[in-house]
Formats: C-alpha cells, structure tokens, sequence
C-alpha cells in the first residue's frame, strides 16, 4: 500500500515545480509561493524516510514537517512583508526591478 | 713626558671663532655693525694669541714635540675607537698661524670692503668668514683623520656658503654649488683612502699612520693615491681644478682667505701631516709631482689669456698650488709647506689688492677697463706691486726663495723623469712672470680705459692697513727660510719643520747639511731663477706695452695662435668636457629613468596588477546583479550538481 | 610597582589618551589639541626613563609577561633592548613634534585627526617592544589603520589613490609575513609565540627556512623600501599631511629593517646571510637610484621621499653587509634618517602653510625673506647629506667602513650615493632659497614663528648633538646590534 518510490516521485515533482517557479517566474508572489511547493516537496520527503526506515520512530519524520510548516509560515509572514514594502515602494511585484542595493 | 700649559688651552684656537661664530650667528644684526666689526676679527685674533703661545713653547721644547690635548670619545666600537683630540706640532703651529695671522688681517679688511653690505648681511658674513676659520683650524689641529675630515668638509661648507653668498645672483650661487659638488668628489675617494687606511694599519690617528706606516701590498700607495684624490678636489688641481675659478664669485676677501691662502693648501697640508706615510709610497710621490706640475703649467698658460683680474688671480694659485705640490712631490715637504706660507703671503697681498681696485672702480673687475690706477691709486700699486714682485720670484721678495727651494729639490731629486719635471716646472715658473706682468700692466700701467679707472679711489682705514701688513709680509716673508747657501742655519722654517718628517725620507732640500757641492749648486740656480724671474718679468712687461701691437697683430694674424688664445680663455674647454660628459647625462639620466623605470616600469607594473584584480573584478560582476532569478538558477544549479556529485557511485 | 610597568605605560598612555580624546566634546578643539600634545609629551618624559635605566651590557630590559591568548600560546610579552630603546625613543620624540606642528594645519576632523595619531603612536611603540610574534604582527597591522586614514582623510588630492596604494603595497607584504607566522608557529611545535623560544627552537628544514624567510622579509622590503618595492612611498608622502609624513618617515620606514634585525636575522639567520648580498645589491642600487630620481623631482615632498629611498639603502647595506661596525652604522642611520627626515618634512610643511604648494618652481629667493627658515634648512639638509660633524656622517662612515672590510667595492658604489646627495640637496636649497623672489606671492612670506621653532629645535639640536658625540648612543644600540649580526641570539 505504502510505496516510497510514489512519495519521492511526487516529492521530486513539487520541488522541481517549485524551482522552475522560482527561476523562471518574476513574479515576487508566484516566486514566493513556488517556494512554499519546494518546502511542501521537501516535507513530503521526509515524512516518507521516516516512515520507510525510523520504524516505530516514524512519528519522528512527521514532526519535522511540522517544523517545516511552522517555518513555512513564518518566511511566508517576512517574505510578503518586505513584498509589500517593495510593491509600496515601487509600485509593482517584479523581482528583476529589484537589482539595485540603493533604496 | 713634559707637560706644558698650554696644552690645556689648545681648544682656545679652534673656539674663539667658533664662539665668534655662535654669537655673531645667532644675536646677527641685533648686535649692531660696530660689535660685528669687533667680534669678527677678534675671534681669529685671539686664535691667533693662542697659536702664538703654542709656537713658543713648541721652540722652547725638544725637537719633534707635538702638544696634544684630548677632548672626547667621538666613539668607541670595539675595534674601532676615535676620540676627538687637537695637537699642535711645529706643522700644525705654523699653519694655525697662517690662518688665524692672515685670516685675522682679511677680517680686518673685510670690515672695510663689507662696509656698504646691510647690517643683517654684513653680520652673516663674519658669521661664515669665522666659521671657515673655526673649520680650517680643525683641520689643522686635527690629531686623527676623522677629525681632520670634519674640518675637510667643513671649510668646503664655508667655501660653498662664501662663494654663493650674494645668493640673489643664481650664478654665485651656482658656483658655490659646483664648487661643494666637486670637492664632494674629491671627498669621496679621501673617505675611500680613510677605509683603506683602516684595513692596512687599523687606524687612523696621524701620529700611528706615520709611524706604522708601511707599504704591504700596495694598500699605503692605494690609501696615498686616494687622498691625493681628495687633495686635488680641495687643493684645485687637474684634474677636479674646475670650481676654483668659478669661486671668484665669492667677495673678494674671500677669495684672499679661503681661495688663495689657506683652504686651497689644504691638500699640501694633508701630505705634510701624512708625511710619513707618503714616504713609504713613492709611487704616489712621482704621481703628486708630476700632476702638480702639469696643474702647475696648464693654470698658468690659462692665467696668462684671463680678462677678469681675480680670474687670473685664481688661475696663478692653480699653478702655484701645483708648484707646492710638485714640491711634496718629490719629498721635499719643508720646501713646499715654505712655499705655502710666502703663497699664502703674497697671494692675500694680490686679492687684497684686486679687492682695493674692485672696491675703487665700484666692482670693475675687467682688466681691460682698468689701466693707468698707479696714479689713482699709488698705495694699493705699490702693494700689490710687492705681491706681484714676490709671485713672479724677483729676488729678494718672498716667493723667490720658496720657489727657488722647490726648483733646487726638483733638480736634486730622484723622482721618475725628472728632467722633464724640471724642464716644466722652470717653464711653469717662467709663465708666473708673464701673467703677473701682463696683469699688472694691463690694471696699473698705460691710460685708464674706463670712465671708472679714471675715478678710482685708494682704499682706507681697515683695508689700507690690513693691505699694507701683508704687503710687508710678502716681501720679507722670505726671511723665515733663507737657504743654507745664503747663510748657515739660516733655513729656520725648514729647520723647525723638518724633525717632524725625521725618518721620513724627505728631500735634501729640507734643512739640507753643508754639502759643499750641492751649496755651490744652489747658488748657482738662484743665480739663475732670479735671472729668470727678472728677464721674464720684463719681457712681460714689454710685450704688453711696447710690443702689444705687434703682438695683437701676430695672434691676429696666425689662425694657430688665435685658437690657442681662445682655447687657454676657455679654459682648455675642460669644464665643457665635464658639462657634456657628466653633468648633462646625469641630469637627463636621472630624468629619463625616473620617468621610464620608476613611472613607466615599476609603477606601471603595481598599477597593471592592480588593474587586473579590477579587470577580473569586471568579469565576475554579472554573477552578483543582483538578478533574483540569477541566484536561484546559479543555487538551483549548484544543488543539482552536488547531489549528481554526492551520488556518483549510483550512476557508475 | 610604577616602574615595574614603566614600558606598558610607555606604550599604551597614548592610546588611553586617545579614548580619553574620543570622550571630548568634538568642539572643544583647543582641548582635544591640548591633551593629545600632554599625553604625547608626557610619553616622552617616560620613556627618558627607560633611557636613564637602561643598562646597555644588560640584553632586554623592563620586561613584562603576562598570559594573553592562553590556547594560541600567545603572550603580553614585552621588553626593550637596545635596538628597541633607541627606535621607542625616536617614535616618542617625533610623535609630539608632528602633533604639534599640526596645530593650525589641521583644521577638520580634528577629534579624528589626533585619535589616529594617538592610536598610531601606540602601534608603532607596541612594534618595537613585542618580544612575542603575534603581538608583534598585530601591533604591525595595527599601525597600517591610522596611517591609511591619515593619508586617505587628511591628504591632498590624490589622497585616496596614495592611500590605497600605501595600504595595498602593506597589506600584501603582511599577509606573507603572517601565512609565515602561521607556518613558522606549527612547525616550531609547542613554543607558542615567543621570539626567543621560536629562535632558539627546533630548527628549520634548509627549503623551509628560505621560504619562511622569503615570507617575512618580503613585508619588510615592501616597509622600507627597498627597490623595486619603493613607489608607494612617494606618492604617500606628496599626499600625506605634515603629520603623516614625519611619522611615515621618521618611524615607520625603520620598521622594515627593524624587522629584518629582530625577526629575519634571529629567526632564519642561514637564509639571511644566503640572501643578505642580493638584498645589499638592492640596498645599494637603491641608494644611487634614490638620489638620481630626487635629482629628477620637482615636488619638495617626492624629492625628499626618494632621498629616503637612498638613505634606507645605506641602512639595509649596513645590516645586509655582514659587518658589525657597519650594522650599527646602519642602526645609527636609522635614527639619524629619522631625526632628520623628520625634520626637512616639518619644514616642508611650514612652506606648504605658506605657499599651498610643494613645486620647487613655485619658490625662489626665499632666504631673503626667511633668514632662520633658510638656516634651519640648511643645517637639516647638510646633516641629512652627512656633512662630518654632523648625525648623518656618523652612521654613513661607519655603514662605509664596516662595508668596505668585507666588501670594498660595494661600499665604493654605494659611496656615489654621499656624492649624489650633495647635489640633489643642494640643488633643492638653491631652487627654494636662492636667487631674485621671481614670484610675488613669496614677498613678505612670515619667517619660522615661536611654534615652529621649537618642534624644529629639538631636531636641530639633535643633528648636533648626535654627530659630536655618536659614542654616547652607539653605545647603547652597539651590543645589541652586535649581538644579532655576530649571531648571539636576539
């Protein structure tokens, strides 16, 4: 029923989406929430590990999702507040206008 | 050991100018002109009381007594140790007198000559006129070659100061500039002779060099050699001789004291106080007299085509030092150090005099705009007249005996082609005859040729007298070494000069036994020199009055003649030769290298490199533009190849 | 107790007088001056006391040790000998001389400006008395800082390109020094970083000593300078102000051959004597290299930059010779460099206050006007082209002599050099203080006042004093000296 090879297909297919979001994307919202897919691939990966090889343990795996959520969140809350200084600023959500370190 | 008390004085010689110096120095025109005018000649003056306390107790005491009095350890290293220390031996007394005697008369003198000078400026030159005496009795009293190389250096400073001291004028102070330069020169190879000297006896006090002195290996020829070196930057001779002439730019009293009398001789000197360790160098001897004498007859074919009056005064001390050194060339130091006392007479005489007729045509120093002065001006005629006399060897004035001393020695000696030597020198001796002529007919005889030698003045007060005073020594200064032939014991200069050279092989005309042969001899050739002094004379005199138009024409006439003129004006183009040779590619040299190795190499190889790290810079630039996609492609990228990396055994 | 910590004192009272400066109201510019100048005085008057104390039969004195880095090995360790003693003296001489004669030409960041000067003043003292490597290197790059900003804020024009020229040119040759340091530390084992230990340690392999000596001598060419290291130096000087310049001259160019005494020759002295004739040939092309391109300048400043070029020759060829006599000589140049090189860049800076120009062209004439500037430059020229009697023959003899035993024909090149110096100095002299005043701006320039006179006298008094009678400081630099070059150890 449980197959780690359908968990880590699907895991590599979210990351890859998600990388391919980031670097072809200029979009700040599309990047930002491409990254989330690559952090959501990331978390299925480790659930699957842990529940493939930690055993009883397993639970272990799940907590580190967790985590990652928590994370997730938090970058989600900084990422789209400096985006709305940016868009506030600038007047538009294009990563590639914000090339210069001058304010 | 005997002590004598003035022992313990000795430092008065060199620190009464020295204090003369500081004050007049420091307080300057504060002081006000009559202090200046007092303090200036007092300081050679008292000097000049303690040299003579010196001289006495040195003819009380035994033969060869040298008086000495240690000051200070100018340092101490282990093996080498030099201490500061003045000594007075009969060669030293009688040059401290020479200086301090004629130094304190040109002070004297110079109160007048300096009279129309501003206060700040007249203050500055007694400054500089008592801080050469102070260095040039340094010298003299040096006891170890350290010190003596102070005083060296310093009269050169003093010379460079005096020379260029109307600094308003760059050519003064270009020929002040040259002067220090090429004695800088000179000085080099005297440093170079010092080492020498070191490494062969291990010292370098006078009294050890002269005593210890031997010649293994060349090294005391080597280290003679190059003092002489030093001697003919100092002492004007071929062939660094070429800033003496130019140091006529100086005021004439300067010229008297520094370029005529004293610092010139102090290459004569400086053999005389090495004596001994010539004397072991024969080699150096035989090079001494003979570059002597070739100065000696080269300075006096120049002398005889000069315009300016102190020109061809400075071009007779060229030839007369060369005479001097020809004399300890062929080991005859007493002769020569004679010599260098009546020079130092007659020679102050002559600028002095030079001096009253630039200072009474209001600064006329052309020959050919003087003429007819002996009836303007009979004093200062007559005195230099005396000067004249005694330069060209008209007995019984003072430069007859000294050169007729130097003739006989040269005769007498064994140095290596001694005819020849002695067909110059009586060639060199003759020449005086004809330039002194020339000059004093040209200034003294005939009409006055300018509207200034028809209104010249004779000179007054402190010039007069000092004038007169030297003039008077000039004359009878011959009295201090008359030959043996005149009368038994009558040579007491070279008497009490000669033990301080016992042993060391100087010539038989130094305090020469009654050898009736060679007595007979001498007086034959003072027989001759005087004749010759006399015919010459009056040849010269002749051929610029009587004669002159059919000389002019002749000169005129022959093309081979008038390059000669012009070339002997010219100096013989020697100090061309020197501009074009050294002077000018070092100039350019220096520019050229600066601008090509040092901008254009060295630096521009720093800045390259520097401008690769910035090229490189460039080139890594668009990694970081700040591009968003950028980074994470490039992170994207890494990743991937780090994992393909990590797990490179799977793919195997 | 005091003189327990007598040469801490010494070496840091600048440095608290520099917080204690960063504490005064910025305004306050007659206080920050006043007490910068106090505290650079008072530093002076101490270390008179380390002169007066100091035993020179005695080796390294006023030693203190104290645990700093613990795990690194890395010691407090302090003391003077007297190669030390004379170069802390010198540094605590000039150091008041330069504050002072910045008084009035300094006029922004004037809190900053004495700071630095402070701070540096420390680093160049903490050079001199570290007997341990590491505190060595860091009061080493510690001096770097100061003179950087001093040059880079306080200069001319061209400041930033001086500075960064001066910085770089440094920088690299420390970096070697401290890869070397590094390497030198592991392989010497467990010693730490104490320079007797590291001397008197396991030895070196033969490639390994060249290389680690390569390493650091490399940092020391660069300080100072040897050719073809030298073209920082000119361009730092024209821009640095007074200040810099007479510190970069005075103290800082002896930190390269104080560097090969105290650390090149003790601790890797096989390859020091290997190398020691290449780096005496470039001391002494140096030293005719130097006068002919202060021949060819027409900037006062460049000109009397690259007559250090030619001084610091004869030093390095004193120490590189292999003689005793003539690595004291060599010793005793350093200081005689110091005092009067420090001296013809006071009186440069007196000039520039005037005129705002450094072109000998610009000058002309200048005696007339100014009698005691003319004086005082004079006497400083004379002694810094070695006229007997004064300091700077001393050193140049016996660096000649002691040369000419060993290797007569290098002392005779190198020889040129006396001859070039007159004419480069006396070429200066006339351009600025001879002739007709051809440019207006020169009448009724003032003469030296009350101020300038006595930072000057010191200096002059020294020229004097230190060519009378150089047996009395000889003396005390002498054992040491010759200690290091006869290989007695540091």
């Amino acid at each position: 029923m449980f197959s780690l090879r359908a968990c880590l297909v699907v895991s590599a297919a979210l990351l890859a989406t998600g990388v391919y979001g980031v670097v072809a994307r200029r979009n700040i919202i599309i990047v930002l929430l491409s990254v989330e897919v690559m952090l959501n691939g990331a978390a299925l990966a480790f659930a699957a590990f842990g529940r493939q090889w930690l055993g009883a343990a397993g639970h272990a795996g799940q907590v580190v999702v967790l985590l990652t959520m928590a994370v997730a969140a938090a970058e989600a809350g900084v990422g789209l507040a400096l985006l709305l200084a940016f868009e506030r600023h600038r007047r538009c959500v294009d990563s590639d206008d914000a090339r210069t370190l001058r304010g | 050991m005997t002590h004598y008390p003035i022992e313990a004085q000795l430092h008065w010689i060199v620190l009464a100018p020295l204090l003369g110096f500081a004050l007049i120095g420091l307080a300057g025109a504060r002081l006000g002109r009559g202090a200046v005018s007092l303090l200036g000649p007092a300081a050679p003056g008292v000097a000049f009381v303690y040299a003579l306390d010196a001289l006495q107790a040195l003819r009380g005491a035994p033969e060869a007594t040298v008086l000495a009095e240690p000051l200070w350890s100018w340092l101490d290293l282990g093996a080498l140790s030099v201490s500061v220390g003045l000594r007075v031996d009969a060669l030293a007394a009688t040059l401290a007198l020479v200086v301090t005697g004629v130094g304190f008369l040109i002070h004297v003198y110079s109160v007048g000559y300096m009279g129309h000078e501003p206060d700040g400026s007249y203050a500055r030159y007694f400054a500089f006129l008592n801080l050469f005496t102070f260095a040039m009795l340094v010298l003299v009293l040096a006891d170890n070659l350290v010190v003596f190389f102070v005083g060296w250096e310093g009269v050169g400073l003093c010379s460079y100061l005096l020379i260029g001291f109307w600094y308003r004028d760059l050519a003064n102070s270009d020929a002040g500039r040259k002067a220090f330069v090429v004695n800088r020169v000179g000085d080099l190879a005297f440093v170079l002779g010092m080492f020498v000297a070191w490494r062969a006896f291990g010292t370098l006090d006078f009294a050890r060099l002269n005593q210890e002195a031997h010649d293994d290996g060349g090294l005391a020829t080597l280290c003679t050699l190059l003092f002489f070196i030093g001697a003919t930057g100092k002492s004007a001779q071929l062939p660094l001789h070429v800033w003496l002439p130019d140091a006529m730019a100086g005021p004439t009293p300067v010229s008297a004291l520094i370029h005529a009398a004293t610092m010139v001789t102090a290459g004569v000197y400086m053999i005389g106080r090495l004596g001994g360790l010539y004397a072991v160098a024969p080699a150096t001897l035989a090079v001494v007299a003979w570059v002597g004498c070739l100065t000696a007859l080269y300075a006096g074919w120049v002398a005889l085509a000069q315009r300016d009056i102190k020109k061809v005064l400075a071009w007779s001390t060229i030839s007369q030092l060369g005479t001097m050194f020809v004399a300890m060339g062929v080991g005859a130091y007493a002769s020569g150090l004679f010599h260098l006392v009546t020079h130092a007479f007659f020679k102050a005489t002559l600028f002095l005099g030079a001096g009253a007729v630039i200072h009474g045509l209001a600064g006329e120093q052309d020959l050919g705009r003087m003429g007819g002065l002996a009836r303007r001006m009979p004093v200062t005629a007559l005195c230099t007249l005396l000067g004249a006399l005694a330069l060209a060897g008209v007995p019984p004035l003072s430069g007859f005996f000294s050169k007729d001393a130097i003739l006989f020695a040269v005769g007498v000696s064994s140095v290596p082609g001694r005819s020849a030597l002695c067909l110059l020198a009586w060639s060199a001796a003759a020449l005086t005859g004809l330039y002194v002529a020339r000059m004093m007919t040209l200034a003294f005889l005939g009409a006055p040729r300018s509207a200034a030698a028809a209104h010249a003045h004779e000179p007054r007060g402190t010039m007069a007298f000092a004038l007169l005073v030297l003039a008077a020594l000039a004359a009878a200064g011959g009295a201090l070494g008359l030959p043996e032939a005149v009368a038994h014991g009558a040579d007491r200069l070279g008497a009490f000069l000669a033990p301080g050279w016992a042993g060391a092989g100087h010539g038989p005309a130094a305090g020469a036994g009654g050898h009736a042969g060679l007595l007979e001899a001498e007086r034959a050739l003072m027989l001759r020199s005087g004749l010759l002094g006399v015919s010459v004379l009056a040849v010269g005199v002749l051929a610029c009055t009587a004669w002159g138009g059919a000389l002019e024409a002749l000169f005129e006439a022959d093309p081979g003649l008038a390059a000669l003129r012009r070339a002997a004006l010219g100096r013989f183009y020697v100090d061309e030769v020197y501009g074009a040779a050294v002077v000018r590619p070092l100039v350019a040299g220096s520019r050229l290298l600066w601008r090509v190795v040092d901008v254009g190499l060295v630096d521009a190889v720093v800045n390259g490199l520097a401008r690769l790290v910035g090229l490189a810079a460039v080139a890594l630039r668009p990694l970081q533009g700040g591009l968003l996609r950028g980074y994470a492609a490039l992170l994207a990228a890494a990743t991937v190849l780090l994992v393909v990396w990590a797990a490179r055994g799977w793919f195997r | 107790m005091m003189s327990d910590h007598l040469l801490s004192l010494v070496t840091f009272l600048p440095l608290a007088a520099a917080l204690g400066v960063a504490l005064v109201e910025r305004r306050a510019e007659g206080a920050i001056r006043g007490l910068s100048l106090l505290a650079s005085v008072a530093t002076f008057v101490l270390s008179l006391g380390l002169w007066a104390g100091f035993d020179p039969a005695a080796g390294f004195q006023f030693l203190e040790d104290a645990e700093w880095i613990a795990p690194l090995g890395a010691r407090y360790h302090v003391g003077v000998d007297g190669l030390s003693l004379v170069l802390v003296l010198l540094t605590t001489l000039l150091s008041p001389l330069a504050l002072a004669a910045s008084w009035r030409s300094v006029g922004r960041a004037v809190k900053e400006f004495h700071v630095a000067l402070l701070v540096l003043e420390t680093a160049m003292l903490g050079v001199f008395v570290a007997r341990d490597l590491l505190l060595f290197y860091v009061f080493w790059e510690a001096m770097l800082i100061p003179m950087y900003l001093l040059i880079g804020v306080w200069g001319g024009p061209g400041r930033f390109y001086a500075a960064l020229k001066f910085f770089v040119y440094t920088l690299a040759g420390s970096v070697c020094m401290l890869v070397g340091i590094v390497y030198l530390y592991v392989a010497k084992g467990s010693v730490g970083f104490d320079l007797g230990q590291l001397a008197s340690g396991a030895a070196l392999g033969p490639s390994e000593e060249r290389w680690l000596y390569w390493a650091f001598a490399l940092a020391f060419m660069v300080k100072v300078p040897l050719f073809p290291f030298h073209t920082w130096l000119p361009d730092a000087h024209v821009e640095a102000p007074t200040a810099g310049s007479v510190l970069l001259a005075g103290v800082l160019l002896k930190m390269g051959a104080y560097g090969f005494l105290r650390l090149a020759l003790p601790l890797f002295p096989t390859a020091f004597w290997c190398f020691a004739p290449l780096v005496a040939a470039l001391a002494i092309v140096g030293v005719i290299y130097g006068a002919l391109m202060a021949l060819a300048q027409e900037d006062l400043k460049r000109l009397i930059a690259y007559s250090s070029v030619s001084h610091l020759g004869f030093v390095m060829l004193g120490i590189a010779s292999g003689d005793p006599l003539a690595a004291s000589g060599g010793v005793y140049q350093m200081l005689n460099h110091g005092v009067s090189t420090g001296a013809l860049f006071l009186l440069v800076g007196v000039l520039y206050e005037r005129r705002h120009t450094r072109l000998l062209g610009d000058f002309g004439g200048l005696a007339a006007g100014m009698p005691r500037l003319a004086t005082a430059f004079l006497l400083i020229a004379l002694s810094s082209i070695g006229l007997p009697g004064l300091n700077g023959f001393a050193g140049e003899f016996l660096v000649l002599l002691g040369t000419f035993q060993v290797r007569p024909l290098w002392a005779a090149t190198a020889g040129l050099g006396v001859v070039l110096g007159a004419v480069y100095m006396l070429r200066c002299y006339q351009r600025v203080f001879h002739g007709e005043v051809v440019h207006e701006e020169n009448r009724g320039l003032a003469d030296l006042d009350a101020r300038e006179l006595a930072c000057l006298a010191p200096l002059g008094l020294l020229t004097v004093v230190m060519g009378l009678f150089p047996g009395r400081f000889l003396a005390v630099l002498d054992p040491t000296v010759r200690a290091l070059v006869e290989g007695g150890g540091p």
